[in-house]
């Protein structure tokens, strides 16, 4: 069988190119590799090599020719043994088609899932009588750990000053004890290397809890994060992914400037393939902590350092699991939502009550996972209250907030009397003096006023 | 081209004298292994560089072409368990490890039969089964990755050692370093290996690396042994493997092997050449080729005549051709597809 060399596309983008010059002429042997042509595009002059072994029998297309379509045949091989004097080139397009146009045939691609929450299943019940224990976030989570690490073998907690120091924070506390140096590791200072290297122990089977001392130094480690732990699965067609979380104090402390205090909670929530959450009482602390350390996905795991030694309580339970992806009322109310998650829910619980002593009642909604966002919690309670006010402490630009109105607009449009107010830090890098501090934060007050503008009064 | 290998001692972190090049010899079955493995991969790309040309291949793509004996006599030294991952250069790994050719070429071709059913393309593909973790497209990030392969593996006591291969390119990551620091710290069971082609895209190793003829030396601060080889001879690589496997699974920590190689292509597809002359090209192929070397040693050491060569070499070619095949007579992915494997289920 004669072999067709047909004018080769090199580039993503190229359609038509000039054939510049050829280097070979009929009845040359070529083997594979032999360059035969050189090729001339808008970006580039390639040369051509032959893939096949053969005689050239004829070539079709003349050196210098301009506008020489790709798929186009330029030259025939013979093989050995063929009578290449016998095989004339065809001038014409070759018959395969381009990838391309196969493609443009195909019927538009599935819509998306409708419903773009993921409520997997109800909070744990907790049975009547059930025994609460005060607890700080910080211990919430401390015991998280240890009752995960105690029950799977393969996980385990890599940061900087996790083990000896017992953690910058103390949330690791006692955990170098209880399971020694092989499973509590102690990092060099070295975001980008460790989370990689963490990325790739869930490759290999294990299950890490990563702790970034504050999300800030994470943005050293945000390609493995994103290119390494949330894409894989999807690139691998579903054969490997990385089960794993990563956590620790994301947003403003206090007084610690503007590269220590941002909000990532948009960034991560924006990325298919990672899950995000963001608790604010030490319950949902808990619970979903060891929720993310069994789930099968990346994890990002959003605390607050302010909320770290406020106390909460907690059921005492054998097991105290919250599944990923249900939202909480965290108080009832009828007369205007307020959506919140994280330390906005410090300041939206403290409004809420003010707006009581003004005869408001505000139903505050505690979102806790950010993806999957539990909208039709949401939307139901919009539906009851007709007006809506997001809180977080992030820059307003993108933010999650503005994803909680979108879906309200396009889910709810007809119930709002109001437009979805959003109250957010002001859209400035943090600033240290305290007065500046304090005025770039959000506020009970503008919670309130918020509130207020959505009820019109 | 290495005329000799070179070596540090992790130890004292000073580069040692030249030592001669490669003496080990290959048996029959070990020549006739490597000649094999290797001309599938040069086959296999010779013909997805057809295919792209002809546009059924999109997007990047990166050939192997001249590379074949570093990946094949690395595999070669490898046992079954062990790992391997790799950077967007990745065809080579995945036939050398033992993927099905249908399957890898299936992917390039974006078709349903593909390894990430479509999902992937030419720079993202995995086995689970065959231990090969991909295909990055971040340059440097699969160092990290293969390190943490180890570190399961040490985790696990499991005796498995992890190959994280990168170009020279890759050398100048600041993540590589990182992982040489941590990788040294914990001894982790990794190999390094560096595929030092001399060109980072256009760019010579010279003119972007700082001590550019020792990159085996790069890890000596953190006191990881390294040694330059001849990567356009199989036997050497294989010896070098050997050595590195060994010292990895005895428990002395990670390994860098700086594999001095050659790709005839360009750094992808759609690359002008303009950096390096022709010629130089050319001497490369016609003396240091990785695959001629082994073929002049099967006729004249092995009494493997013509006609063996050219039955050798006709099941090679049906094999890429059915692969060929495959790839552009099989359908494309459901529409659905692109909405699963975003998450497992929970």
């Amino acid at each position: 069988m004669p072999t067709e060399i047909l004018m080769p596309a090199l580039s993503p983008t190229m359609e038509e190119g000039k054939l510049a010059r050829w280097l070979v002429k009929e009845g040359d042997s070529v083997t594979s590799g032999d360059i035969i042509a050189e090729i001339e595009t808008d970006k580039a002059t390639m040369e051509v090599e032959a893939v096949d072994e053969g005689t050239v029998a004829s070539i079709a297309i003349a050196e210098g020719t301009e506008g020489v379509k790709v798929n186009t045949v330029i030259a025939v091989l013979a093989a050995d043994g063929e009578d290449a004097s016998a095989v004339s080139a065809a001038p014409v397009a070759a018959e395969t088609e381009p990838a391309a146009q196969a493609l443009s045939q195909e019927p538009a691609p599935a819509a998306a899932p409708a419903v773009l929450s993921a409520v997997t299943a109800p909070d744990p019940e907790i049975p009547e009588g059930t025994e609460m224990v005060e607890m700080t976030v910080r211990e919430a989570l401390n015991s998280a750990m240890a009752e995960e690490m105690r029950r799977d073998e393969t996980v385990f907690l890599m940061g900087e000053e996790v083990a000896e120091y017992q953690g910058a924070y103390k949330i690791s506390q006692g955990l170098l004890e209880e399971f020694g140096d092989k499973r509590i590791i102690d990092t060099p200072i070295t975001e980008h290397g460790f989370t990689g290297i963490a990325v790739g122990a869930a490759f290999g089977g294990l299950k890490p809890i990563v702790e970034f001392m504050t999300w800030n130094f994470a943005m050293q480690a945000i390609d493995h994060i994103i290119n390494s732990a949330a894409k894989t699965l999807y690139m691998s067609g579903g054969q490997m992914g990385a089960q794993m979380v990563f956590r620790g104090a994301n947003g403003a402390a206090a007084r610690v400037g503007a590269q220590h205090s941002q909000d990532y909670a948009s960034w991560y929530a924006h990325v298919p393939g990672l899950k995000v959450v963001m608790p604010y009482s030490a319950a949902d602390a808990k619970g979903l902590l060891k929720a993310a350390i069994r789930d099968p996905n990346p994890v990002i795991f959003l605390e607050n350092e302010i909320l770290y030694g406020r106390k909460f309580e907690v059921p005492k339970v054998d097991d105290w699991v919250v599944p990923i992806g249900r939202a909480r009322i965290a108080r009832a109310g009828s007369d205007v939502t307020i959506v919140s998650w994280g330390m906005g829910m410090s300041y939206s619980m403290e409004a809420a009550e003010k707006l009581a002593s003004d005869g408001i009642e505000a139903e505050v909604i505690d979102l806790r996972s950010l993806r999957p966002m539990d909208i039709p919690t949401v939307l139901e309670s919009v539906r009851k209250t007709n007006r809506c006010v997001t809180v977080e402490e992030a820059w307003p630009v993108c933010s999650v907030g503005s994803e909680v109105a979108a879906q309200i607009m396009t889910h709810a449009f007809d119930y709002l009397d109001a437009p979805v107010a959003r109250v957010n830090g002001k859209d400035v890098p943090m600033p240290y003096a305290a007065n500046l501090e304090k005025l770039a934060l959000p506020n009970v007050d503008e919670v309130i006023e918020a509130a207020k503008s959505v009820l019109y009064r | 081209m290495a005329k000799a290998a070179k070596k540090t001692s992790g130890a004292s972190g000073k580069a040692a004298s030249a030592s001669a090049k490669s003496n080990s010899t290959f048996s029959k079955d070990e020549d006739l292994k490597a000649y094999e493995d290797m001309l599938l991969i040069r086959r296999f790309e010779e013909k997805a560089g057809q295919l792209y040309g002809m546009g059924h291949i999109g997007g990047f793509c990166h050939l192997y072409i001249g590379q074949e004996a570093v990946v094949v006599g690395m595999d070669m030294a490898m046992v079954e368990g062990d790992q391997m991952i790799t950077s967007y250069r990745d065809h080579g790994h995945m036939l050398a490890c033992g993927m099905d050719p249908k399957g890898v070429m299936a992917e390039l071709t974006g078709r349903q039969g593909g390894y990430s059913r479509g999902k992937g393309g030419s720079m993202h593909m995995f086995s689970r089964e065959k231990e090969f973790y991909g295909g990055h497209g971040i340059v440097g990030a699969q160092v990290p990755l293969g390190a943490g392969l180890a570190f399961a593996n040490k985790y696990k006591e499991n005796g498995k050692v992890s190959a994280a291969y990168f170009g020279e390119g890759a050398t100048n990551q600041g993540q590589v370093y990182e992982t040489f620091n941590m990788a040294s710290l914990w001894k982790l069971p990794v190999i390094f290996v560096i595929e030092n082609n001399g060109y980072a895209m256009g760019t010579a190793v010279k003119r972007s690396a700082a001590m550019a003829e020792q990159l085996f030396n790069r890890g000596s601060v953190y006191g990881i042994p390294g040694e330059q080889v001849d990567g356009m001879d199989v036997r050497a690589v294989k010896e070098a493997a050997d050595k590195a496997t060994e010292h990895c699974r005895s428990g002395k920590g990670p390994y860098i092997l700086e594999m001095k190689t050659y790709r005839y292509r360009g750094h992808s597809m759609s690359d002008p050449a303009k950096y390096r002359s022709r010629d130089e090209v050319q001497k490369m192929r016609e003396e240091h080729d990785p695959i001629e070397q082994v073929k002049r040693r099967l006729s004249s050491d092995h009494g493997i005549d013509d006609d063996d060569l050219k039955s050798i070499d006709a099941r090679i070619r049906k094999i890429v051709t059915e692969a060929a095949d495959f790839a552009q007579a099989d359908a494309l992915p459901d529409p659905k597809e692109l909405w699963t494997d975003i998450y497992v289920d929970a």
